[in-house]
């Protein structure tokens, strides 16, 4: 058992020890953003670069880093390899790392990823020495042809962005995680601590959780509930569940029951 | 000149450079978590006062907000 909770997640030269990735989006004000990363247990945090706006106080940076974590810098909102690939530039001068993680969005009502911008994209930037971490959809080609391009990891959705719909396609995630070489890493869809259980129990590497924690009725409460459910769902995933049956299994021994109904008597 | 910085029409005067447009936005210069791209390239930050602007130029300056 303590194997797999202490054996710490690897993604290119890197070890966390935090399966969790706090989504830093949505949080009403930076005291609560603080709190959840501290009940989260997060060691890596993403964050996003939008204009400078000179009315606003006080950098997220500081928060941050206060909590002890380290940023993950994302391209949301970006709807091409192009505009994708100059964030991503921007964001390695404002954060000082080639860390990125690459959004290319197709559609604004589903924010889905676009698949052929996507590549591209994941393609400049590795050859430009980025360490990519893809959000992707939950096909298993479209993960294998970013693996094929260089990405240290795969982030597939379970479902749209912030939907909370969980994860819509438990098979198909399965599949990326059995042929993936990289960590796969589910992102998006989660919309409480038990679709990170599943995620994790399915053999995810760990949960990027944005949403389901800053936009719940107590995101402090919800960043603990879900890194637990993190821990439980890969406690699990490694104790090896039981096979489903259609019908019942007794788990108390069939032998020996007394017999009382001695017959006659009981009539 | 006429510049825009951040989809603003701007008016700066000749000699402008990134470094000027930072400084008219009130951020340090050393400020963490902020980035310039003058007409769709990045520069970096070490080159800001040397970088100049030319009529027309297009400015965008970030910084890191949260976000997914």
């Amino acid at each position: 058992m303590r194997g797999v909770m202490s054996d710490p997640l690897r993604i290119a030269d890197r070890e966390l020890s935090s399966r969790l990735i706090l989504g830093t989006g949505g949080f009403a004000n930076h005291e609560l953003l603080a709190q959840a990363c501290r009940a989260a247990e997060a060691e890596l945090c993403t964050v996003a670069l939008r204009r400078l706006d000179p009315a606003a106080r006080g950098s997220i940076l500081d928060v941050l880093d206060e909590a002890g974590v380290s940023v993950l810098p994302n391209t949301a909102g970006c709807y091409t390899a192009r505009d994708a690939v100059t964030t991503a530039q921007l964001a390695r001068e404002a954060f000082e790392t080639d860390w990125i993680k690459l959004e290319v969005i197709g559609d604004d009502r589903t924010l889905l990823p676009d698949a052929v911008e996507l590549v591209a994209a994941a393609e400049e930037l590795v050859d430009d020495g980025f360490t990519v971490l893809p959000y992707t959809t939950d096909d298993p080609v479209l993960a294998r042809r970013l693996e094929d391009v260089g990405c240290v990891a795969v982030m597939p959705l379970g479902s749209p962005i912030g939907s909370g719909m969980g994860i819509c396609n438990p098979y198909n995630l399965s599949i990326i995680i059995e042929r993936a070489g990289v960590p796969v890493i589910l992102d998006a869809g989660v919309g409480t601590a038990s679709d990170a259980a599943l995620a994790m129990e399915l053999g995810c590497d760990a949960v990027l959780c944005a949403s389901a924690i800053s936009r719940a009725h107590d995101p402090v409460a919800m960043a603990r509930a879900v890194a637990l459910g993190v821990q439980a769902g890969r406690l699990a995933g490694g104790a090896g569940r039981i096979p489903r049956r259609r019908y019942a299994q007794a788990s108390t021994p069939e032998e020996g029951v007394p017999a009382f109904d001695v017959q006659g008597l009981s009539q | 000149m006429n510049v825009t910085v951040n989809g603003e029409p701007r008016e700066l005067g000749d000699g402008a450079t990134v470094a000027s447009v930072v400084e008219l936005l009130d951020v340090n210069p050393g400020a963490r978590g902020v980035a310039v791209a003058l007409d769709g390239e990045v520069v970096s930050r070490g080159r800001w006062a040397d970088t100049p602007l030319s009529e027309g130029s297009m400015v965008e300056v970030v910084a890191a907000i949260g976000g997914g």
